[in-house]
Order: C-alpha cells, then sequence, then structure tokens
C-alpha cells in the first residue's frame, strides 16, 4: 500500500510508447486532476504523443486517448480536462466527470500539483469516494523544490490509502514508480483503502436503501453509490438521467474511443 | 443554514422533518416491499427518485455542506500533515513582481498592445522576403512546367487548368500563408507556454463582465487568433451556457490565422508604402495590431448586445488560476507551433486552394457570350461590392472562399490577373500597382477590405463546429449570419461617409 519508488529495482519492467495503436488493450487507465497540474505533458511522456500543453487551466477540453506498455501489459491512457471538483457543471468538467465515473478505468492516476496540495487533496478526495482502484501522483515536485516546498510523499500516501508517487512530468522523472504503483493496484498486489469522510448515520442508511434500488433501476452502472448521493442532494440533471435511461446510453459513450475527434482537435491551428 | 440555501421541499414543513426513528423505520419497509416489488416487474426510476426525496426529507442538517466540509477539513488536515513549507523563495519572489506589472491596472492594458504590437512586427517584417521569394521561386517552377507541357504536345485546357489553375491556387496560398504563420504560431506559442494567457484575461475580465460576457471569453477569444474553430471549442471552459453562446458567437470577431495574410498585405502595400521604408514594417504592424484592437472592441459590443437581447443575463463570478511562469520547452514549441499548428493550418489552406484554383481557372475559361463566367459574375456583383466600397472580384472571391479564409487573396489576385501575369509579381509594389493602377483600388477599398476581413462570416469549419457544439441549426446560423450582416453594414457605413465627405 505504500508507494514504491522503483527507480532502484531492476528494471523487469519497460516502459514503451504506443502513440495511437490501442486497437487491443488490457487495461484502461484515466489521468485526472484540477488544472493545470501537467496532465498532459505526463500523458505525452507516457504515450510519445504530443497532446497539446499549455501553461493555463482549460487547455484540455476533450478526451485525448493513448497508448502505453508496460510489464508486458498494453494499456489505454485516457487524458481528461482538469476539473476542481467532481460536481461542476461546465462541459470540459462534465467529460471528465463522466469519464471517472461511467467509464470504469481499471485504475485513475489522480495528478496532484506539489505546490498547492491542499486544494489539490479535494479533487483526491472526490476521487477516493467513487473509486478504490486510484494512485496519486505528486507532479511538478521541481517546481516545489525550488519554492521551498517540500511534500513527505510517504505519509500522504498513508495518510490517502493510496499509493503516492513523486513525478516530474516535464523530464520524466519517477514515471517507473508510478506505473509500477499502478500495475499494482490493478493486479491487486497493493492494496488500497481509500480514506473516506463518513456521513452521519441516516446519512449512511439513505445511501444503503438506495443503491440496490438504483442498481435495480440501471443495471450496470457503475458508481451507484454516486447516483444515490446525487440524488438525495436533488440533482435535477442525474433524476432526468435516471428517468430517461440516458445514464445507461452514458455508460455506453463512455466505452466509445474518442481520440478521433479530440486528435482532430488537438491538431486544429491553435487548440 | 436553511436560510441560506433553497430549502428542500421538507424542510418548510415542521411536521416531516421531524420525524422520528419509527417513521423512518416504517418508510424503510415500504421501501424494501416497492423495491421487491419493481424488480419482479420493470424497475421504475420514477419511484426510486420519489424515494430519494423521501429519504433526504429525513436527513438531519444540511448533509451536502456537511460532506463539502468534511472533505475540505480533511484536505487541509492532510496537506498539514506532509507539506512543509521552506523560507520564500526568490522565484515566487519573481512571479509576483512580474504579475504586478503584467496585470498591473495601469501598465497592463498598455503592456499587452505592446506585446501584440511586437509579436506583429516581427511576423510582417520577417514575412515579406520570404514571401516574395517563395513567389517568385514557384511562378518559376509553373512557367517551365507549363513550357514542357506545351512543348510534349499536351492540349492547351490541360496545362492551364493544371499548371494555371490547381498549381497557381497552390502556389499563391503557400506563398502568402506559409512564411507569417511559421514566424506567428512559434511567437503564439512562447506566449501560451509562459503562462501569459490567464493575465490576458485578468487584464480583460473587467470589459468583458461590463459586456455581460464570461471572463474566460478573453482566453477563447485569444484561441481564436489561431483558429476560430479551435477558439469555439475552447469555449467549453464556460460553464455557463448562456455565457458560453456569447463567446462561440463573438468568437469570430478576432481574425484567425487565415486572415492575418489579408490584413498583413493590405497593411504592407496600403499602410506602410505611405512611410518611410525604416518605419514602414511597424506601421503595417500598428495597422494590424489596430484591426485586432477594432476586433476586439466588436467581441466586446457584440457580446454586450447579445447580452442585452436574445441572451440576456448578468456576467457570472468565477475564479481564474494564475499559472507560475514556466519556462517554454524549446523542442516542444517548435513541434507545437511549426508540425501541429503551422502545416496542419497550411495543409487545410492547400486542400481547399486547389479545388479553388480549378474553379477560378474554369470561370475564367468558360465564355458565355463573349464574356467569361468570372466576368460574369464579377459584374453581378459590382453594385453590391461598390455600395460596400469593394469590388465584384471582391465578394466574388469571398463567395469562392467560404471553405476557408485562407484563400481570399490568392482568389483575388487570380481572378484580377487573368492571364499569364503572374511571374512579374515578384514584390509587394508590383501588387500595388495592379491593384490601384488597373483595377482603380483606392484607401476605402484597403480600408473596407481590412473591415469586410475582420467581420465577415466565419469559414465553414467554423460554422460546423459551432452546430456540432450547440448542436443548433438556429445559433449556427445567427453564428455565420450576425457577423456577415454586421460585416455589411459597417463597411456600407464607411464607404457612404468617406463618399459623402469627398475622401473618394
Amino acid at each position: 500500500m505504500t508507494a514504491h519508488n522503483c527507480e532502484a529495482c531492476p528494471a523487469h519492467a519497460q516502459l514503451s510508447q504506443m502513440g495511437l495503436r490501442m486497437d487491443r488493450f488490457d487495461r484502461v487507465v484515466a489521468l485526472a486532476g484540477n488544472p493545470n497540474t501537467g496532465k498532459s505533458t505526463l500523458f505525452n511522456a507516457l504515450t510519445g504523443l504530443k497532446q497539446h500543453t499549455g501553461n493555463w487551466p482549460g487547455k484540455t477540453v476533450t478526451r485525448a486517448e493513448g497508448g502505453f506498455q508496460f510489464g508486458g501489459l498494453r494499456y489505454k491512457l485516457v487524458d481528461l480536462p482538469g476539473t476542481y471538483s467532481l460536481l461542476s457543471a461546465s462541459h470540459d468538467e462534465e467529460v471528465a466527470r463522466d469519464f471517472l465515473l461511467f467509464g470504469r478505468p481499471d485504475c485513475t492516476i489522480v495528478v496532484a500539483d506539489a505546490t498547492a496540495l491542499e486544494r489539490n487533496l479535494n479533487l483526491v478526495l472526490q476521487v477516493l469516494e467513487i473509486t478504490d482502484q486510484a494512485v496519486l501522483a505528486v507532479n511538478l515536485m521541481d517546481e516545489a523544490k525550488r519554492k521551498g516546498v517540500e511534500v513527505d510523499v510517504r505519509s500522504l500516501s498513508r495518510d490517502l490509502g493510496i499509493p503516492a508517487v513523486p513525478v516530474i512530468a516535464r523530464t520524466g522523472e519517477g514515471l517507473h514508480g508510478l506505473l509500477a504503483s499502478v500495475q499494482g493496484v490493478i493486479a491487486g498486489e497493493i492494496e488500497t483503502h481509500p480514506r473516506r469522510p463518513t456521513g452521519t448515520k441516516e446519512f449512511d442508511a439513505a445511501i444503503a436503501e438506495l443503491v440496490p434500488l438504483i442498481d435495480a433501476v440501471a443495471p450496470g452502472v457503475p458508481n451507484a453509490r454516486w447516483i444515490a448521493i446525487r440524488l438525495l442532494d436533488g440533482d435535477g440533471r442525474v433524476e432526468r438521467a435516471l428517468e430517461t435511461g440516458e445514464l445507461a446510453a452514458l455508460v455506453a459513450r463512455q466505452q466509445r474511443p474518442d481520440d478521433r475527434f479530440s486528435r482532430k482537435i488537438a491538431l486544429q491551428g491553435a487548440q | 443554514m436553511n436560510a441560506a440555501n433553497p430549502p428542500f421541499p421538507g424542510d418548510a414543513k415542521p411536521l416531516v422533518a421531524r420525524d422520528t426513528a419509527s417513521d423512518r423505520s416504517v418508510a424503510r419497509q415500504a421501501a424494501v416491499e416497492a423495491a421487491g416489488a419493481t424488480l419482479a416487474n420493470r424497475p421504475d426510476p420514477v419511484s426510486v427518485i420519489r424515494r430519494a426525496e423521501e429519504l433526504r426529507r429525513g436527513l438531519t442538517g444540511n448533509f451536502r455542506d456537511e460532506a463539502v466540509s468534511s472533505i475540505y477539513a480533511e484536505a487541509e488536515r492532510i496537506s498539514r500533515r506532509v507539506v512543509r513549507h521552506g523560507d520564500t523563495d526568490p522565484a515566487l519572489d519573481w512571479d509576483q513582481r512580474i504579475d504586478r506589472i503584467v496585470t498591473s491596472p495601469i501598465l497592463g492594458l498598455p503592456l499587452m498592445l505592446v506585446i501584440l504590437a511586437v509579436v506583429f512586427w516581427l511576423t510582417i517584417a520577417g514575412a515579406n522576403v520570404p514571401s516574395a521569394m517563395l513567389a517568385s521561386g514557384f511562378f518559376w517552377f509553373e512557367d517551365r512546367a507549363a513550357a514542357l507541357f506545351d512543348t510534349a504536345g499536351a492540349p492547351w485546357w490541360l496545362t492551364g487548368f493544371i499548371w494555371h489553375g490547381v498549381f497557381r491556387g497552390l502556389a499563391w496560398v503557400v506563398s502568402v500563408m506559409l512564411p507569417p504563420m511559421a514566424i506567428f504560431f512559434p511567437l503564439f506559442t512562447i506566449l501560451e507556454d509562459l503562462g501569459y494567457l490567464p493575465r490576458v484575461a485578468f487584464n480583460l475580465d473587467f470589459l468583458f463582465r461590463r459586456a455581460g460576457a464570461h471572463g474566460k471569453q478573453a482566453l477563447t477569444m485569444a484561441m481564436g487568433f489561431g483558429c476560430n474553430a479551435a477558439g469555439v471549442i475552447a469555449t467549453r471552459v464556460i460553464d455557463s451556457p448562456r455565457e458560453r453562446l456569447v463567446a462561440i458567437l463573438t468568437n469570430n470577431f478576432v481574425p484567425c490565422n487565415g486572415r492575418f495574410p489579408t490584413l498583413i498585405m493590405l497593411a504592407t502595400i496600403f499602410v506602410a508604402a505611405s512611410f518611410p521604408p525604416v518605419v514602414a514594417s511597424i506601421a503595417a504592424a500598428g495597422a494590424v495590431v489596430g484591426v485586432v484592437v477594432l476586433g476586439v472592441g466588436f467581441t466586446l459590443l457584440m457580446s454586450w448586445l447579445l447580452s442585452r437581447t436574445v441572451l440576456k443575463g448578468e456576467a457570472s463570478a468565477f475564479t481564474l488560476e494564475l499559472p507560475p511562469y514556466r519556462r517554454p520547452g524549446v523542442a516542444r514549441i517548435l513541434y507545437t507551433s511549426l508540425i501541429d499548428r503551422t502545416l496542419f493550418v497550411l495543409w487545410r489552406a492547400i486542400l481547399t486552394a486547389a479545388p479553388a484554383g480549378a474553379v477560378i481557372w474554369l470561370l475564367r475559361n468558360i465564355h458565355l457570350g463573349g464574356a467569361s463566367l468570372a466576368t460574369y459574375s464579377a459584374n453581378a456583383l459590382a453594385p453590391l461590392g461598390h455600395a460596400i466600397g469593394l469590388d465584384g472580384v471582391i465578394l466574388l472571391a469571398y463567395v469562392i472562399a467560404i471553405p476557408a479564409n485562407e484563400i481570399v487573396v490568392p482568389t483575388m489576385l487570380m481572378v484580377y490577373m487573368g492571364g499569364g501575369l503572374m511571374t512579374e509579381m515578384e514584390s509587394m509594389s508590383d501588387l500595388r500597382a495592379l491593384l490601384v493602377g488597373q483595377h482603380g483600388w483606392t484607401m476605402l477599398t484597403a480600408v473596407n477590405l481590412m473591415l469586410f476581413a475582420l467581420l465577415h462570416n466565419p469559414c465553414a469549419t467554423t460554422i460546423i463546429t459551432i452546430y456540432k457544439e450547440t448542436l443548433s441549426k438556429r445559433w449556427a446560423a445567427l453564428g455565420a449570419l450576425m457577423p456577415l450582416v454586421l460585416a455589411f453594414l459597417v463597411t456600407f457605413l464607411t464607404a457612404t461617409v468617406a463618399r459623402l465627405l469627398g475622401w473618394v
């Protein structure tokens, strides 16, 4: 459950970038995180693609997908637009939320900015509410060092209950350790115990009651728990999605590759 | 807490809110039965939603606020444990010091204009010579190739169609567009990677807010300089649907890279020509900056109008992070700007220029009763063109160039030039002589063409993108027609005023 720093391990697993070749993949990994934390830079470092990056929040507005191979497995990596919260309403953030909730990634890498960890942790904790399969990449470690910010990644990992790995996406430092953790989490070799703030007794009871109902209404929908919370909160859009059966379509849509459109945009001149 | 938040339906009725344990257990029993029943039949979403509403009334306190604040508290607790801040470091200091100047209320805007002017000056000054060299190289090749075809005995129409039609269209597009783009895009990408764009948004926020638009529209507007279609897609960062529509519909008012060559050419041959050579390119850059500022003005004006009419509403608040300044990576800048942006846009231009070249050649060479189709259509458009200070050929070029704005200038020149005059066009002064001397261009033509290039309808790609992003034919139609009507109105006004005052 602790983070492996595999820089010193024998190189039994090599990363090879597969670019857009992802017709056959064994695992799906999502990249989530606050805006401007370097998700696209990490995406490029892992896949060898040239997704546009830029130093401003809001650069990525659609999903981009690429492939890489690590430890004998082929991975599809999904780069998501940055989001501060899973409750937000703008279209780009919806893209990220829908994939995290309904895209069934085998593992989610949450990318956090080491220089602004507290704000980033809000999203990390929200992601941990909906999945056990997560790894935290503490990015921009070099910038943090320059700013005199020190992050105790080992304690962070223990507090969150998921592996936390320091990385510098720009130079590729720490990627090996990150992927080893992802691999371990997916294979179940690294057990995660995500930190989840618990609600009141009534709240937990209400959730416990709603979850089976939702499973019955929309069989196969991942994260019935999240939907239950949204229903309790009176989220009109989730209510409508459940009523019209749009939820099932949403789940199906997440399985479709999105690279056709996003690639076109990535190349569309100035995106 | 209920006073601050709109209460849930149940909160207002004390009888329901004050439920007891026994009430709840009865209710839960009912729900379990209901679940059993629905599982047996078809599960019914409406009953689940109703059940959720009932449960919500049974919840004490504001559980939503509690959930959010427990996450915040947890994040704060963890980060206090694991993050240690050292001494204040010089880098952060620098960031703040720079930001104090770059986003200062007094210096912020002028500094932006200076940066913009420098970017355009570098683009214009640097692109002039390579453009002329490319043009003469291509036309030298066209001449030789056509001569080769002639000696090989190819029919005149084949030689003409391929070399004086398709190839010539390509040659013009490449030589007019490639040099400015190859300079502009890297400069733009450097500014982007440095982290300057959010600062621009910060500086312009008060203007957009007054126009009833979203402050992030400044970001999407900046993307529009590269490509309006990309700018329209970038509006996804705006969460309010109303403000997003405002941003989509007005993105067209910043000139995209396809339209810059038109502006640069006009600035060079009409504005720069009236200044001594030393400051000519500075004057040209100033003219282009002026047009861009005018475009930003129209963006704000139309946003304001839309916010007062079809898209009524106030501007919403938002937070914008000012990321730290980061040193741009040279390799990535070059890749992003040259391979992805420049070559991509150029490729798109080439794809539309080749058929456009063919169409023009056909229009010029298919004759009906003594005049070519090109002459016919240009003559038909001439009255309208004259009314707005342009002419029929320019309008014809705009009709042919609907798929891509990039080919307006090449199309226009090809229609004007007719036969084999092309190889003589080796410098901008030749161009000026052609336009002013043979086709009666005046300063009004140049100014109005700049205005028309700035304001007219977006290219087909952008219109399709507007449709894809809004999923509404009506908004797509408005996005196309509003700028077109505005372009005609403004140019008609300037032409009328100029003529009334006897300037032309």
